[in-house]
């Protein structure tokens, strides 16, 4: 396991370079132009000075291989520097994003607790609530259970979140005025009471994605439970004389999170990758806004760093899905 | 061989196991599949009663319903003297100990992600209060009974052989020491090298622990190796029930006759005298079964009573039991010799 998991690291290396380039040249095609926001009264050659001073007049394969440079070797060596207090000594240039002129880095370092506390809870959230109606409703198999929650999550994953989200907002914030419409970023939590406003505005996002994930889940973990619960074995464990409970949830459950557990391992990437609309109905400016405003602004160096991280982390998760695969598989042998 | 006079231990009346079918927009209940219907029979201690019959019969599921691995729709199946239908849920669990089952299939029926030794422990971790090194004895003392080696416990099903796997199955039914075990075609899956191994396996548990069996098989010449008594069902009734030797010498129903004379005969000489029933037409759909007797569709020698009566389960010589109009009465041949053929040897 551990020589496969080397090897499969090893081979991640060239696969990331690839995806680099592509997502270099693929951006750089993009007819998108940084100042193309700027006040109109700005001249054209003003702006060109601008353009220069960003670096786009330089041939492309200069400018992909210092992206290079200062993604893989500047800012590696700058975050060991902040975490263990080293100083490597020079001026490292880093990867600054066009718009506002701040390290890319720095900004996704901003950036990403809000993504982690929303759209990561609502993962969670998604995966708490799926996993037990998945079960009991592949257990129940056709009951009332079954259908309404198939229904749900029908409903659920049908449903874009930008319908569900401005619908919680409506009846939640404008009708009820239970929970604030508007995610402040500023909160700062210090005591009970800033707590219960964080809970309180974190519910709506949180729950509107959580609905969303948990209606794939769910029928992950239901197909897979009936995969299982027609299996001979669950027979044998009943014969056994074992206790229903541990039928279904020792023998049948176990077997069943196999594929579940990578399906939601899979699902991590895309919790960095921050949920674009829900982050923009909810205003939380989580990685998903920054990501759109970067595309907005033609700020190439932030989107293609962002979308670069994306993929590094796709990598990973799915090398985790094949290593959690394994570990629970006793069949699956990768050595 | 079967004692009269001893009570049996396992007492089947009047079993019926139906599968409902729901169909249409509403899925509403418009019929059955009779898998089992309304079977009776009994299996003495130390007995071996062998269950034949053609694929689809209904053997598997008379297999399971006698020991309750299906919720029985009506009838009663006394095992010790407890009616298994009339118990809860925990008192059947409690009951689990006195009867097991070998299933058919050994690389499905055990749970891939359970080691060997878990496999056979579990229902001791259940039904036992052993502490985990008695346990760990008891689990060797199984692998040595069934012959699989020690050193093996830890690894998993898939790493094993068919033989091996089923092995495991019936170390697993040994390990609380059950009265009863239902054989469910313990050796279709496998080899035929393997499957004398197994046969021979079982027939010398039985011996060592006084173990009966219901020994469900398609196989006649295994079934005619192991078995005291025999059973043949034909459309989830029971045809004929009848002591082993009578049974091959003497079949009375003709749906034995013919299933006896499709065993081949390893004489080339006598073989090719030997005449075969063909039956005609298919087996009917257990959901649709005909009405008077069941075999009435393919019978040689049907009449008009048998497709208005279902004939008796009836004993017509001590320990033969038939349901056939013709049987007794007037005896009525298929116009074949195959009787005195398998008679001979």
């Amino acid at each position: 396991m551990l020589n496969y998991t080397i090897r499969r690291l090893l081979l991640a290396i060239p696969t990331l370079i690839a995806i680099s380039l592509i997502i270099f040249l693929l951006l750089d095609l993009a007819p998108s132009d940084p100042t193309a926001n700027l006040p109109l009264t700005i001249p054209p050659e003003v702006r060109e000075k601008i353009r220069q001073s960003l670096g786009i007049g330089d041939p492309i394969y200069i400018r992909y291989l210092l992206w290079c440079k200062q993604f893989f070797v500047n800012e590696p060596l700058n975050i060991l520097e902040q975490v263990f207090g080293w100083d490597f000594g020079g001026d490292r240039l880093r990867v600054l994003s066009w718009q506002t002129r701040s390290p890319v880095v720095d900004l996704i370092v901003q950036r990403m607790p809000q993504t982690l506390w929303v759209v990561g809870m609502s993962y969670i959230v998604g995966v708490l609530i799926a996993v037990p109606i998945g079960i009991y409703s592949a257990y129940k198999q056709y009951s009332w259970f079954d259908q309404a929650g198939t229904f749900v999550s029908m409903v659920g994953f049908s449903v874009p979140t930008f319908f569900t989200g401005v619908l919680m907002i409506v009846i939640f914030s404008v009708w009820l005025g239970w929970f604030p419409s508007i995610y402040d970023t500023t909160h700062v939590v210090t005591d009970w009471q800033s707590f219960v406003f964080q809970v309180r505005q974190m519910a709506m996002p949180v729950f509107v994605l959580a609905l969303f994930n948990a209606a794939q889940i769910s029928r992950f973990m239901r197909a897979s439970m009936l995969d299982n619960l027609n299996l001979d074995y669950v027979r044998t464990a009943r014969a056994k004389g074992m206790k229903e409970r541990t039928v279904l949830l020792v023998h049948v459950l176990r077997n069943s999170l196999i594929p579940v557990v990578t399906v939601i391992a899979l699902g991590v990437p895309q919790v960095f990758g921050g949920a674009i609309i829900t982050e923009q109905v909810f205003k939380v400016n989580g990685l998903g806004q920054l990501l759109i405003i970067a595309i907005q602004g033609g700020d190439l160096p932030t989107v293609q760093t962002l979308t670069f991280i994306f993929a590094v982390l796709i990598i990973l998760f799915n090398l985790i899905a094949d290593v959690l695969y394994g570990i629970l598989d006793p069949r699956i042998r990768y050595d | 061989m079967s004692d009269t006079a001893q009570a049996p231990l396992v007492q089947v009346r009047g079993l019926k196991m139906h599968f409902p079918i729901h169909a249409g927009l509403f899925r509403r209940h418009v019929g059955d599949i009779k898998a089992v219907d309304d079977i009776s029979l009994d299996i003495f201690e130390s007995e071996t009663l062998g269950l034949v019959g053609e694929s689809g019969c209904g053997k598997s599921t008379a297999g399971r319903a006698i020991i309750s691995l299906y919720t029985i729709t009506d009838g009663s199946v006394e095992i010790d003297g407890v009616d298994l239908a009339q118990l809860d849920s925990n008192s059947l669990r409690a009951m689990r100990p006195k009867m097991q089952m070998i299933f058919q299939d050994p690389q499905a029926s055990l749970n891939p992600r359970m080691s060997v030794a878990s496999i056979i422990a579990e229902p001791l971790v259940e039904h036992m209060s052993l502490s985990s090194s008695e346990r760990l004895a008891r689990v060797y003392e199984l692998m040595d009974a069934v012959g699989l080696n020690r050193a093996f416990a830890e690894r998993f099903p898939h790493e094993f052989s068919g033989g091996q796997r089923q092995r495991i199955g019936i170390a697993r039914a040994l390990a609380l020491n059950p009265k009863f075990i239902v054989c469910d075609e313990p050796i279709a899956a496998l080899d035929v090298s393997i499957q004398a191994q197994v046969v021979n396996l079982l027939e010398d548990l039985q011996k060592q622990f006084g173990l009966t069996y219901l020994f469900i098989s398609h196989d006649l010449s295994m079934v005619r190796h192991i078995a005291d008594r025999v059973a043949v069902m034909y459309l989830g009734k029971i045809v004929e029930l009848a002591p082993r030797d009578t049974l091959y010498s003497q079949p009375l129903h003709p749906y034995t006759q013919a299933l006896l004379s499709a065993v081949p005969e390893p004489d080339p000489v006598s073989e090719k005298d030997r005449r075969h029933i063909i039956l005609k037409g298919d087996v009917p759909s257990p959901a649709n079964t005909p009405t008077g007797c069941n075999f009435c569709t393919r019978c040689p020698i049907a009449e008009d009573i048998c497709r208005q009566i279902d004939p008796e389960f009836r004993e017509i010589t001590p320990g033969q039991f038939v349901a056939c109009h013709f049987v007794g009465e007037t005896t009525k041949s298929t116009g074949e010799n195959t009787t005195g053929t398998i008679a001979q040897h």
